[in-house]
């Protein structure tokens, strides 16, 4: 493997608080090694702004490794940057070549306030999850994992409706801010497995609910939210969603 | 492969930049779990009573080692089948208790000792970023207190551990203001707590003249170079008690196996 060091300029958005109007700054970083991740290469801003008295970019980050989703930011107009079905991340800087102009956004979305530069509140999708994407059952004795069969094409349909990191680039994505790829995974995964029947109806009738009063937009079936994905979300979960909800609608008591 | 662990290779292929179907993996161990942790009792209450701590943050499931799985499952053993029935005992005696006012004087106490110690880091007004500190701490840890020890380099580490602390609290820079959203000062009090807890991790594997689990001593290795156990002197868990800077006490909990003999780990 060769490696190549390059140097850019970054377009960063800051924003000191919800209430204050942002704007674009530009910076340069040099000597930025092709093997550095996306965040590494913002660390690096990060310790040149802080040497030379100035505030850092305050972004998101926890595990780094592609599976918490808290890395939110639009790169070059793509929420999570160029690379498909990717995490910021996991996004490494042999994406770009020297002296390229990278421009770096928070999430836009009126439901996504900016906290601080590229740090947005995304508390409304914890809010859904409260709602009712998880599942009461008592504890105890746990039951033997074979006396629950369920075959594996419902297994796998449901893990890759489970594997949703909540990182909200779906809402980024949608010209509407519409929340319903997110929402449909959360319901999905739960849905299609038996441990969630006892609370079908009341689960996909409540995160609905919050998800209106969270103020998202509604779904045109445009598809944005798929191609941003990281983790590959289909929207067929939506159809699932869709036909959850208006079963639980028309046989509620 | 592809079927199991594709995702993985995926991820590996963006780190790298190579094809793991093709080339051959290049690996490399990483932290991921910390042994050891808050004192508890049976019922996972720390010293300070009404004070429960659990999962990773206790010291309680797991022995030298933590075995693989092992941590998540603390977590929910903790979670699911202790804490369920031994907080009530706790609660059974402060039902009928009003709530604690914030004018208790130990909350008073607590919020004027944290607000003192965010103002000290804060008015440091240093040269250095906590990013380079906790790179440095990182480092001296990893050579020394990593996956194999020595004495030496335990003393040493210890000796590089404090005098980082002593540059840290005088030269850290955290810009921002303290009463908003502040990552770097959020970190600055993560890795102040890191450096006390560095410390703490190589004085306890000095104090461990043996190897067992994660421990692993070079002084004490078989001829095959497994880890030698010292059952007769070291058959306790470290319990530590920090009275002033630097200085740690040393509480012995003995260790009694009836069922179960320890035994070495033979990995042949
Ligand atoms: C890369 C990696 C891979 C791993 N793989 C496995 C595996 O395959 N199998 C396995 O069993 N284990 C694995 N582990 C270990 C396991 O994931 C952890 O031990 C476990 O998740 C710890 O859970 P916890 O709830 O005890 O603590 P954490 O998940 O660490 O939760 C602690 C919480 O406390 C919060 N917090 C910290 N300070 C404060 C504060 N001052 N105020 C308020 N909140 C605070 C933190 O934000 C965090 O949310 C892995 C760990 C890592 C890092
Ligand atoms: S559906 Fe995809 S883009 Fe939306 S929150 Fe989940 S992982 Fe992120
Ligand atoms: S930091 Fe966790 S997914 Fe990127």
């Amino acid at each position: 493997m060769s490696h190549t060091t390059m140097n850019l300029n970054l377009k960063v958005w800051r924003q000191k608080n919800t209430k204050t109007a942002g704007a674009f700054e530009m910076y340069r970083v040099e000597n930025i090694s092709d093997e550095m991740s996306f965040l590494e290469m913002m660390d690096i801003l990060n310790e040149q702004l802080i040497t030379t008295g100035g505030e850092p970019v305050a972004f998101d980050h926890d595990c780094r490794e592609g599976i918490c989703g808290m890395c939110s930011m639009y790169i070059n107009g793509k929420p999570h940057g160029p690379w498909q079905a990717n995490t910021t991340c996991q996004l490494h800087m042999r994406a770009f070549k020297d002296n390229d102009t990278i421009v770096i956004e928070p999430w836009r979305a009126n439901a996504f306030p900016v906290i601080k530069d590229l740090t947005v509140d995304r508390s409304a999708f914890d809010r859904i999850i409260q709602a009712g994407g998880y599942v009461s059952v008592n504890t105890g004795n746990a039951v033997d994992g074979n006396s629950l069969p369920i075959e594996k094409a419902k297994a796998d349909e449901a893990f890759a409706a489970a594997m949703c990191i909540g990182c909200g680039a779906c809402v980024a994505a949608c010209k509407n801010s519409s929340a319903m790829l997110f929402l449909s995974a959360k319901v999905s995964h739960l849905a299609l497995l038996p441990q969630g029947d006892p609370e079908r109806k009341t689960r996909v009738t409540n995160m609905v609910a919050q998800l209106d009063k969270e103020g998202f937009g509604a779904c045109t079936n445009t598809g944005a939210c798929e191609a941003a994905c990281p983790k590959e979300i289909s929207i067929a979960n939506i159809a699932r969603l869709n036909k959850e909800y208006i079963v639980a609608g028309l046989t509620s008591e | 492969m592809k079927e199991k662990y594709g995702n993985l290779f995926d991820m590996y292929a963006k780190i790298t930049g190579e094809n793991p179907y093709e080339v051959p993996m290049r690996i490399y161990p990483a932290v991921h779990y910390t042994m050891g942790g808050l004192w508890v009792d049976y019922e996972l209450q720390t010293t300070v009573p009404g004070l429960y701590a659990l999962g990773e943050a206790n010291f309680s499931d797991h022995g030298a080692n933590r075995l693989g799985a092992s941590a998540l499952m603390q977590g929910l053993a903790d979670g699911y089948f202790v804490i369920p029935y031994t907080l009530g005992n706790n609660l059974a005696d402060e039902i009928y208790n009003a709530p604690i006012p914030t004018s208790h004087p130990a909350f008073e106490a607590a919020e004027k000792a944290v607000a003192e110690r965010i103002a000290t880091l804060k008015n440091i007004n240093g040269k250095q970023t906590v990013e380079s500190f906790h790179k440095r701490l990182g480092k001296i840890i990893w050579n020394e207190c990593g996956m194999s020890r020595t004495a030496a380099g335990l003393k040493q580490a210890i000796a590089d551990v404090q005098a980082l602390k002593k540059e840290f609290w005088s030269d850290v820079r955290i810009p921002g203001e303290i009463n908003e959203y502040n990552p770097e000062l959020d970190k600055a009090n993560r890795v102040a707590d890191f450096i006390e807890l560095g410390e703490l991790m190589c004085v306890d594997a000095l104090a461990r003249e043996e190897s067992c689990g994660g421990h692993f001593r070079e002084e004490y290795q078989t001829p095959e170079g497994e880890a030698l156990r010292d059952d007769k002197n070291f058959m306790y868990v470290a319990a530590w008690e920090l009275k002033n800077d630097h200085e740690w006490t040393l509480h012995k909990e003995e260790l009694k196996y009836e069922v179960i003999q320890p035994s070495q780990r033979n990995y042949k």
